[in-house]
């Protein structure tokens, strides 16, 4: 499957005359943690390119981070129990995190920066056997 | 113009020349996926022939429910029957237990297996066995103790199912973390008796003919979890639908929070309760005063307080079932009769509260105003 090249330009609100420059990426998710989320397994979505240094909102200091991208899947993709997927800034332990199919371990975790086309999947090992 | 960026590339630690996709709980070490199935799988091997869990030529059950844990085994077994030259002939055994919108879903996958496996399927029912499924007993003895009976009827029905098949050999796909877990939960409740024998590999329950034993008892969640998603093994998952022991889910939440500190600390528990050896509590004995036909008989008090009446003797069975027991009647026997006497005398026509009642649960659970 090819993922589609988007690179939409979304303008902030107000005062702000630049544009954002988005990056779009593939989430998925597996062991049942789709159902946290609006019961879909795969999702398209996009992110600022760049982040704000306190990594809370889009801005000009760096690229965007897994932390930011957890923080922003909070808010913004989440439909259930937000204690079943998040905890502090990370997600709950029992949660495998992939990058591009690897082990978000070896590449950083919460600060690994997210590139375009990247794939990020979840999967819960908590669900029995 | 898209910066171009030098991304750093971790090589495995054993071939170090593919790129590591994993980091191993265990040992911390970084594998490819290729070093990756061949430590994961060699370790498995391991553990069977250390401890001689198999014998050229035996029939083996392997308790599928069709979740990651017996999903991975089902698939590892075969692999490992095939390269090793086991001589095993492996046979897929199912329990339905009758919960709508878990159980048949999960079957759906077993179902699978079977094909993509090439491995006979038995799938024993509850309804079938005990004439209840899990759903009309949670319908009349409440939600609270599902997992008690569900327990009970489960250990039988595995017992039965492979009596059927002629096995008396049931694998199932207990993992580092559930031992972890029942060796932590069985300290916290100062279960002492379980506690000692939590940890073996093969057991041997009184009055069951059949062994069972745990391949995966020195691997972790994590990794089982890894291989079925790189070998893209086809597993289910949901949580059952009756609410889970409470207590279990605060150990494992509690082991969890613990392995994301210090990754070893499954292998510790493990370690610690292998070689916890509890010291055996002096027997109290009550001397028989009565009806005294011989002198100093002696009655062994149960640690709970109670008393054996009849005597434990390999081979006796349940009066009312037939089924190998220790005691007059086996335990299953003694639930069932229990909630006999509150089955609902009168059944509505066409009655399609039981049937999924867990379904509806869950639906209710999540509606909102």
């Amino acid at each position: 499957m090819t993922v589609e090249q988007t690179n939409q330009v979304t303008l902030l609100p107000k005062g702000k005359a630049q544009a954002v420059e988005q990056i779009s990426i593939k989430l998925e998710f597996g062991g049942g943690l789709h159902l946290l989320f609006n019961s879909q397994p795969k999702h398209q979505v996009s992110l600022p390119k760049r982040i704000s240094e306190d990594e809370s909102e889009a801005g000009d200091d760096k690229p965007v981070t897994v932390k930011y991208l957890i923080k922003w899947m909070k808010e913004n993709l989440l439909s259930e129990r937000v204690e079943m997927f998040g905890d502090g800034d990370g997600v709950r332990p029992g949660i495998l995190v992939l990058i591009n199919d690897t082990d978000w371990e070896l590449e950083g975790e919460l600060d690994y920066q997210i590139q375009q086309n990247d794939e990020v999947v979840f999967i819960s090992t908590l669900h029995g056997g | 113009m898209e910066e171009k960026k030098i991304r750093k590339v971790t090589l495995c630690d054993i071939c170090h020349q593919s790129k590591a996709v994993m980091k191993r709980p265990k040992n911390l070490q970084k594998l490819c996926k290729e070093c990756f199935y061949h430590v994961f799988e060699t370790e498995i091997h391991n553990t069977i022939v250390d401890a001689q869990l198999f014998k050229p030529g035996d029939k083996v059950a392997i308790g599928a429910s069709g979740g990651k844990d017996s999903t991975v085994l089902a698939s590892v077994l075969k692999t490992l029957n095939e390269k090793y030259n086991y001589g095993l002939t492996l046979v897929l055994l199912s329990i339905d237990e009758g919960i709508v919108g878990y159980r048949d879903d999960s079957l759906a996958t077993v179902k699978r297996n079977q094909i993509q496996y090439e491995m006979p399927l038995e799938i024993i029912s509850y309804k079938d066995l005990y004439n209840w499924s899990m759903d009309e007993i949670v319908s009349c003895a409440g939600i609270r103790s599902s997992c008690t009976y569900c327990g009970v009827l489960r250990r039988q029905a595995l017992d039965r199912g492979a009596a059927k098949l002629e096995i008396d050999h049931v694998v199932t796909g207990h993992n580092a973390d559930d031992m972890a877990e029942t060796v932590l939960m069985n300290l916290l409740r100062g279960d002492i008796a379980r506690l000692e024998r939590s940890c073996s590999i093969l057991t041997l329950s009184e009055g069951s003919p059949i062994k069972r034993s745990k391949p995966f008892k020195y691997t972790y969640q994590k990794e089982i979890v890894l291989y079925a998603h790189y070998k893209k093994l086809d597993y289910f998952s949901t949580e059952c639908s009756y609410a889970p022991e409470a207590f279990r889910g605060t150990a494992r939440e509690l082991l969890k929070a613990l392995e994301s500190v210090r990754p070893s600390c499954i292998m510790d528990i493990i370690y610690s309760g292998e070689h916890l050896v509890v010291a055996h509590k002096k027997k109290r004995t009550t001397e028989k005063y009565k009806n005294k036909p011989k002198k100093n008989i002696e009655t062994e008090v149960n640690s709970d307080g109670s008393v054996n009446l009849t005597k434990k003797t390999d081979g006796s069975r349940c009066e009312k079932c037939g089924y190998l027991s220790s005691n007059k009647i086996c335990k299953a026997c003694v639930l069932l009769a229990g909630l006999e006497m509150n089955r609902p005398k009168v059944n509505i026509e066409n009655n399609t509260a039981v049937e999924g009642s867990a379904k509806v649960m869950k639906t209710l659970e999540q509606l909102s105003f």
